[in-house]
C-alpha cells in the first residue's frame, strides 16, 4: 500500500485541556517543540514521508497561531492543486460542529473524508511526538488482513481521559481494549495513531450515529474487539505523549540525549517545519554553553546548560539559564537567573530576577510576558 | 504581453569565479555557501526583493546545475511570482545558431526580448558575487532625480587599495567626469561596486550598437559604459556607505564570512526590516554538547559541537567531534571534524571529513615565510587522513592519506 492511497486527518485540538498553560493562546498542534517546531509538525512530517498527499486538520478553537504556522502547507509540500492541507474548522450548524470529541470532530468532516479519493485513513492526534515509517505500517496492516490497526507504545499509559490501553496477543491481535483504565505499571497504550479503509471508518461511524454513540475510543475501538480483525503495531525507538506542562517539559529534555534526538530527526524521515529566515545561531565571546539545543536565529552571549533554545532568542551576557525552555523570540537580560523554567514566546526577563523551579514543577512564564 | 514593470533585474552569475579553486570547481561562483547558511547569490537577490524589484532574471553560464536547483521557483526569496518573478537565463540556440555569452554586456544583448516582455523604464544590471545590502529603490529614485541614463554604485575604497578597484573621477554633481581601471596612481578612491541602473530605452540602443561593433569584446565596464560616457550621456555615481565586499578570492571569502563575527563590521543579518532570504536546509537544532566551547561563532542548524570552536562559522549538518579544534575557520555543510583533529585558518568545503588527529592550516604567527601563509582550502568531499596534515595556503583537490 502506498500512502497516496491515504487521506490524512489530524486532531489539532486533542486533549487541548491536558495543558492549559501553553493551549490557552494556541492548539494542541501548534504548541512549540524542539527548539524550532510545533507538535503537528511531527504528525505531519510523518504523514508526509510516506506519501500522504491529501490531509484534513480538524480544528475547533484557538487556531489562528495553527493557521499561521500551517499557511498554504507549503514547507511540507502539501500546497497542492490535487489533495494537499485542509484545514477543517467546525461548522456552526444548529445541528452538529463542535468538534468537542473525537466522535463529534469526526462526524463534522465525515464529508471531506468520504469525499477523498483514497482508500484509506490515517487518524492521528498531535500530543505524541515520534518519528514513524508509516510504510511499515500499511505493510503491517495489509499482511495481518487487518480492519484496524492501532500504534502503541509499551510504557507507563500517559495520565489523558479516553487513553486506549490494549492486550495484545504475541502476532499483534488485540484481544481487549480498556479506555482510561486505573492501571498501574508498563501497558500497551495506543499513540492514537489509527489506519483502516475510508469505507470501515464510514459504516462504523453510521453505526455509531444510529446508535447515538458519543465516544470513538468506548464505543468504535473498545465495540469492535472481537468483531472485527483489531491489529496492534509498536512504534519503534523513541517516543513521548505529552499529558501534562510537566510532561512536556520532560519531553523537551529528553531530547537533549543524542540518541533520542536520532531517533525523532532522522535523516531519512526528516520534521518539516515552517520556515523563518534567521541567520545562523550566534555565541559571543565569552559565552558558555553546555548540553543544550539551540535554533538558529539566536544570540547567546551568557550562559546556557542543559537548556532548549528555539529560534531568535537573545540571551545577554551576564545571564544563567539552566534546565529550561526558552520559546521564540524572548530577551534573557544580563544578571538573571532561570532555573527549571518554560518560558513562552515573545516575552522579557529584564536584568537581575531569578526564576526557579524545580525538576517536576517547572514555573511558567506566559506569552508577551515581561518580567 | 506581461503587466509593465518599472524597473526590473538582471543578476550577472555567469562567471566561473577562478580564483576560488576548488570552490568552484563543480558550481558558480555565486552558488558559493557564506555566513553559514546562505550562498553568495542570497544577497542581490534578497536586495532586489526588499527594495521592491520583483522580476530578476538571472543570466547562467558556467556549471548552471547547482544554482538552478538551488533558485528553483524562487519561492524561498517570495520570487515565485504569476508576474514577474525569477527567470534563470541560459545561453540557448537561435535561428542564426548557438552562441554562449561572450560577455556581461552581450548576456544582456542577448537576453533583450525578455527585458522587453516586462517594457520596463529602467534595467538594474547587478553582480552574483559580492556580499552587501543595498536598497536599489533609493538608487532608483536617486537617478530618476538626475534624469541619468546610467547611475553606477560606488564606494570608497582606502587610498592605498583604491589601485585595485575600477575607479570613477566625479564632478561636483557626482556625475561622472572620468573613468580609471585599476590605476597605479589613482586619482579617486571611488570604486565601482558593480551595481548599475540604466535607462532601457538608452541601455538597449547601445547593446545593439556594441554587439555590432566587431572591436568591442561586449563587456560592460570595457565597452558599454565608456560609449555611453563618450557620448555624453547623463552618468552619475551613486554614493554607498555600507558593508560591501567582493569574494573572488579564497583570502576575500575568508575574511567576508569572519567579518560577520565582528561587531565592528555593519553586516546585521538578524536585522527584520532587511532579511537575508536563503533556502533553508530541513535539519534540526543544532547539539552543543557538555564537552563543547564555543567562543564568537556562528553554528547553523543541524550541526553537533563536542569539541572547541573559536572564532568560526559552521554550515548545516556539521560534526565537530569531541577533542577537536576548529580555529578562525569555516566549516561548510555537511563536514566531519573528527576527535583530536586541529583546523585552524581553514575553509573546509561540503561533505568533506577531516579525521582525526589530522591538522590543516596554520596561524599566520606559526609560518616563519609570511609569504607561505594563506588560507588552507579542502575540497568538497575530500577526506583528510588520519594524523595528516595540510600545509597553509594549500588547497586540496584529492584525498590526503593518513598518517600511521
Amino acid at each position: 500500500m502506498i500512502g497516496k492511497n491515504i487521506v490524512g486527518i489530524i486532531f489539532s485540538n486533542a486533549y487541548d485541556e491536558c495543558i492549559p498553560e501553553l493551549t490557552g493562546i494556541r492548539t494542541m498542534g501548534s504548541i512549540p517543540f524542539a527548539c524550532r517546531y510545533r507538535l503537528i509538525d511531527f504528525a505531519l512530517s510523518n504523514m508526509v514521508n510516506a506519501g500522504v498527499e491529501n490531509i484534513g486538520l480538524i480544528t475547533k478553537a484557538n487556531y489562528q497561531s495553527l493557521m499561521d504556522h500551517i499557511g498554504t502547507g507549503k514547507p511540507w509540500d502539501l500546497s497542492r492543486k490535487t489533495g494537499g492541507l485542509f484545514l477543517l474548522p467546525p461548522f456552526s450548524t444548529a445541528e452538529q460542529g463542535s468538534n468537542s470529541d473525537k466522535m463529534a470532530a469526526l462526524k463534522g468532516v465525515m464529508g471531506f473524508i468520504s469525499r477523498s479519493k483514497q482508500e484509506y485513513v490515517l487518524l492521528s492526534d498531535c500530543n505524541s511526538v515520534f518519528n514513524i515509517d508509516i510504510d511499515k505500517l500499511t505493510d503491517f496492516h495489509t499482511d495481518k488482513n487487518s480492519d484496524i490497526t492501532i500504534v502503541y507504545k509499551n510504557g507507563v499509559a500517559p495520565s489523558l481521559t479516553d487513553t486506549v490501553v490494549m492486550d495484545v496477543n504475541p502476532d499483534g491481535k488485540i484481544s481487549k481494549i480498556s479506555v482510561t483504565p486505573s492501571a498501574q505499571g508498563t501497558v500497551n497504550y495506543s499513540l492514537n495513531l489509527i489506519l483502516m479503509k475510508k469505507s470501515l471508518l464510514e459504516r462504523l461511524m453510521n453505526e455509531a450515529i444510529s446508535s447515538g454513540y458519543t465516544d470513538f475510543e468506548a464505543d468504535i475501538l473498545r465495540g469492535s474487539v472481537g468483531k472485527l480483525n483489531m491489529y496492534a503495531y509498536e512504534a519503534e525507538g523513541f517516543s513521548v505523549t505529552i499529558d501534562s506542562l510537566n510532561s512536556y517539559f520532560k519531553a523537551n529534555m529528553e531530547l537533549l540525549d543524542i540518541n533520542n534526538s536520532d531517533c525523532i530527526f532522522n535523516p531519512e524521515r526528516p520534521i518539516y517545519t515552517k520556515i523563518r529566515d534567521d541567520m545562523p545561531a550566534t555565541y559571543g565571546l565569552s559565552s558558555v554553553v553546555k548540553n543544550s539545543l539551540i535554533a538558529n536565529g539566536c544570540i547567546i552571549e551568557g550562559e546556557v546548560e542543559n537548556s532548549i533554545i528555539f529560534r531568535g532568542v537573545r540571551i545577554e551576557k551576564g545571564a544563567v539559564v539552566k534546565n529550561s525552555i526558552i520559546m521564540h523570540e524572548s530577551f534573557v537580560a544580563s544578571g538573571t537567573t532561570l532555573n527549571y523554567t518554560i518560558i513562552d514566546k515573545n516575552a522579557v526577563i529584564t536584568p537581575n530576577k531569578t526564576l526557579s523551579g524545580a525538576e517536576n514543577y517547572p514555573i511558567y512564564v506566559g506569552k508577551g510576558i515581561v518580567i | 504581453m506581461a503587466r509593465k514593470m518599472e524597473c526590473i533585474a538582471m543578476l550577472l552569475a555567469g562567471g566561473q569565479g577562478s580564483r576560488l579553486g576548488v570552490l568552484t570547481k563543480n558550481i558558480a561562483k555565486p552558488a558559493v555557501p557564506y555566513g553559514g547558511k546562505y550562498r553568495i547569490i542570497d544577497f542581490p537577490l534578497s536586495n532586489c526583493v526588499n527594495s521592491g524589484i520583483s522580476t530578476v532574471g538571472i543570466l547562467t553560464q558556467y556549471q548552471p546545475l547547482e544554482l538552478n536547483d538551488y533558485i528553483g521557483n524562487g519561492q524561498a526569496w517570495d520570487l515565485d511570482r504569476e508576474n514577474g518573478g525569477v527567470h534563470m537565463l541560459s545561453p540557448y540556440q537561435q535561428i542564426k545558431g548557438m552562441e554562449w555569452y561572450k560577455g556581461t554586456a552581450n548576456a544582456i544583448y542577448q537576453n533583450i526580448h525578455f527585458i522587453d516582455r516586462y517594457n520596463p523604464e529602467y534595467v538594474a544590471v547587478l553582480s552574483g558575487d559580492h556580499i552587501y545590502k543595498m536598497d536599489y529603490n533609493r538608487m532608483l529614485e536617486y537617478h530618476k532625480a538626475n534624469n541619468a541614463a546610467c547611475t553606477i554604485a560606488m564606494l570608497e575604497v582606502p587610498w592605498e587599495e583604491a589601485s585595485r578597484f575600477g575607479l570613477m573621477v566625479l564632478n561636483d554633481d557626482n556625475s561622472i567626469a572620468s573613468f580609471e581601471e585599476k590605476p597605479k596612481n589613482p586619482s579617486s578612491n571611488k570604486a565601482s561596486m558593480g551595481v548599475y541602473i540604466f535607462t532601457w530605452s538608452k541601455l538597449r540602443q547601445y547593446l545593439i550598437d556594441d554587439e555590432n561593433n566587431p572591436d568591442s569584446s561586449n563587456d560592460f565596464g570595457h565597452d558599454v559604459i565608456p560609449a555611453m560616457h563618450n557620448a555624453g550621456e547623463r552618468m552619475f555615481a551613486y554614493l554607498f556607505d555600507g558593508y560591501w565586499k567582493d569574494v573572488g578570492t579564497i583570502d576575500s571569502l575568508w575574511e567576508a564570512n569572519l567579518d560577520l563575527l565582528n561587531p565592528k563590521i555593519d553586516l546585521d543579518l538578524s536585522d527584520k526590516s532587511w532579511l537575508i532570504y536563503s533556502k533553508t536546509p530541513i535539519a534540526p537544532p543544532q547539539y552543543v554538547a557538555a564537552t563543547a566551547d564555543v567562543q564568537n561563532s556562528m553554528v547553523a542548524e543541524g550541526s553537533r559541537v563536542f569539541g572547541e570552536l573559536e572564532y568560526s562559522i559552521l554550515f548545516h549538518n556539521v560534526t565537530v567531534e569531541e577533542g577537536a579544534k576548529v580555529r578562525y575557520s569555516i566549516v561548510m555543510p555537511g563536514a566531519k571534524i573528527k576527535a583530536g583533529a586541529d583546523v585552524e585558518y581553514a575553509i573546509i568545503a561540503e561533505n568533506a571529513v577531516i579525521e582525526k588527529g589530522a591538522k590543516v592550516g596554520k596561524r599566520p604567527e606559526d609560518v616563519t615565510d609570511r609569504e607561505q601563509w594563506g588560507v588552507a582550502v579542502v575540497g568538497a568531499g575530500i577526506t583528510v587522513g588520519e594524523g595528516a596534515s595540510v600545509a597553509p595556503k594549500a588547497m586540496i583537490d584529492e584525498d590526503v592519506k593518513g598518517v600511521k
